[in-house]
């Protein structure tokens, strides 16, 4: 089944083109790694494909249905940019942020045993379950990681949408953050990575799709590290980040 | 640890119960208020009033025995039920300033309605016309917001002291009314009319239910919007939504604290109860009691020194405050010399 399906997306800021005639598919069980570097564009096609902003050109399919009247809000977890510095002051606890992840289950209804099992059962997979009780602003960037990852798990997601998600987190807790993702994608569960940690992605991700503004490669990652589709997209800005195990 | 916790939560839970029953009394006195001359309802009319005279001999006061007094002490409970309530969400969605510039806005839509009684001879209530004028502004600032991508500083303030600016004009077009200005501006216990407080117990009831009904909804969009975007809740209904609850709120309060202090109430508890709290529950919970705490501690201050309500009770309010968080900052240090 085709989770994400992109034909000729174009979306410009003003006169400023951010995406340029992209089409590729994400398909059920794959694990994207989204890579291109800054400024271009990567952010802005995890937010057409989720539809939280809309193409001025080009069709997007989400689970088969055009991305405007797709309503399975459940099916989709997206931990945003902002994830690791984002709660500011406010004080939330871990086991109420997952449970956000059950909200669009229940609606206006309350919340069910099934729903709180459910959280527990999220806590539980992602190894949280002695800090559901502290306030997520006084997580370090990799336990508030886990703690988004659970309330996309909650929310019992097919797919799940990161942007950058390690940024500020120590190399020990991201190495076991990416081991988590990984056997999340070993149980069925589509994933879309963006990363500007090019060797975790080659490491981790299935599918690479490289781009600047326009697609430079999209396909398996054996085909991507032999093409120059890393040099091209890269070239006019240059600065590759390479990351050495 | 966990037992001074739990003991913790069910002193909250009896105070927000004590709250409750206190709410719904106060509704109820309003009710008796507004249906005296009925024949049933006249006789608990006559009743209440007995109880309050009693009142007065047992605290050596001249205060209960007066109905305007009990009409502006359940339009305080009751502002300190609902503007902690809607303000929980603002301020940590950091829309902090909306409620001072929405009761600019309803200053305005006095003025409007001090005019339209003016020119027309209607005699309706001044409060209704604010409360439209107060929404269409809600709506206004909404419409600005999103157009400007932002709940920046800017729209607000051109908002404010637009709305401001208006209100000052029409009232100087209309020098014939008896209406102290004054009285909007810092308000007064003895403006709050049946029909306000009548009005303040309507949108009470609307109020808590809309907030119990969408609770989730609110929670999930002021934690995270975009991943409530995602999880396909309609933000900008849900946003609009809190911002007209807070204008009919704001519209209720400048009865008692003024267009000027009216931003108080919606932040002062808020802030306090962050202090403490652990959770966003209990962060709801704690603002109404110290809403609660500040209403009836400044009604307390002002009538026995005869000073202002509006005053007073932010007084209070900030002085628990202060008190929050030098608690908080002692806990912390104990916390951190283990």
């Amino acid at each position: 089944m085709t989770v994400v399906e992109l034909e000729n997306v174009s979306f410009a800021y003003g006169e400023q083109p951010a995406v340029r005639d992209v089409s590729l598919t994400v398909e059920e069980g794959d694990f994207l790694g989204l890579i291109g570097p800054n400024g271009s564009g990567k952010t802005t096609l995890l937010h057409l494909m989720l539809g939280l902003r809309s193409p001025d050109s080009g069709s997007i399919e989400l689970f088969g249905e055009p991305v405007a009247a797709f309503d399975d809000g459940e099916r989709i977890g997206y931990v945003s940019q902002q994830a690791t510095s984002g709660g500011g002051s406010m004080p939330v606890t871990v086991r109420e942020a997952v449970t956000m992840g059950r909200f669009a289950h229940a609606g206006h209804g309350r919340l069910s045993d099934a729903d709180r099992g459910a959280v527990d059962d999220a806590l539980e997979t992602v190894g949280i379950t002695e800090l559901a009780d502290r306030q997520v602003n006084e997580l370090s960037g990799g336990q508030r990681q886990r703690a988004y990852i659970a309330r996309a798990l909650a929310s019992e997601a097919d797919l799940l949408a990161l942007d950058e998600p390690t940024v500020g987190v120590d190399a020990e807790s991201r190495d076991a953050f990416y081991q988590l993702l990984e056997s999340l994608n070993d149980s069925g569960i589509t994933i879309i990575l963006i990363e500007h940690d090019i060797g975790v992605v080659t490491d981790r991700a299935n599918r690479i799709a490289c781009i600047n503004t326009e697609l430079y490669h999209h396909g398996d990652t054996e085909s991507f590290v032999e093409s120059d589709a890393l040099t091209e997209a890269y070239g006019a800005t240059g600065q590759v980040v390479h990351h050495h195990h | 640890m966990s037992g001074s916790r739990s003991l913790r939560r069910r002193l909250e839970l009896a105070g927000i119960g004590l709250t409750a029953i206190l709410a719904i009394a106060m509704v109820g006195l309003l009710v008796v208020d507004a249906l005296r001359s009925s024949p049933v309802v006249g006789g608990m009319y006559d009743q209440a009033r007995i109880a309050g005279r009693l009142l007065d001999v047992a605290l050596g006061t001249n205060v209960f025995s007066h109905p305007f007094i009990w009409r502006s002490v359940a339009t305080g409970i009751l502002i300190g039920i609902v503007a902690p309530l809607v303000g929980t969400y603002l301020v940590h969605r950091e829309m902090a300033l909306i409620g001072e510039t929405l009761a600019h806005t309803a200053f305005a839509g006095v003025a409007i309605g001090l005019l339209v009684n003016a020119i027309t001879g209607w005699d309706g209530p001044l409060m209704v016309v604010a409360l439209v004028v107060g929404v269409l502004g809600a709506l206004g600032v909404q419409w600005l917001i999103e157009r400007t991508d932002t709940y920046g500083d800017v729209p607000i303030a051109i908002m404010l002291t637009g709305s401001f600016a208006i209100g000052t004009l029409i009232i100087s077009l209309d020098r014939t009314t008896g209406i102290d200005v004054r009285d909007y501006l810092f308000g007064n216990i003895s403006v709050v009319t049946p029909s306000g407080a009548q009005l303040m117990a309507v949108i009470s009831v609307l109020v808590v239910v809309t907030v119990v009904a969408t609770y989730k909804q609110l929670l999930f969009i002021t934690f995270d919007e975009q991943a409530a975007r995602v999880a396909r809740l309609n933000v900008t209904w849900y946003n609009t939504l809190l911002i007209v609850m807070t204008a009919v709120v704001v519209v209720g309060a400048i009865q008692i604290l003024g267009v000027i202090l009216v931003a108080a109430m919606l932040v002062v508890p808020v802030a306090t109860a962050t202090q403490l709290a652990h959770s966003f529950r209990e962060t709801l919970y704690l603002s109404i009691l110290f809403g609660q705490i500040a209403v009836i501690g400044g009604f307390a201050f002002s009538i026995s020194q005869g000073l202002p309500t509006g005053g007073s009770i932010v007084v209070v309010a900030i002085a628990c405050y202060l008190l929050a968080v030098l608690a908080s900052s002692r806990s912390t240090a104990a916390i951190s010399t283990h």
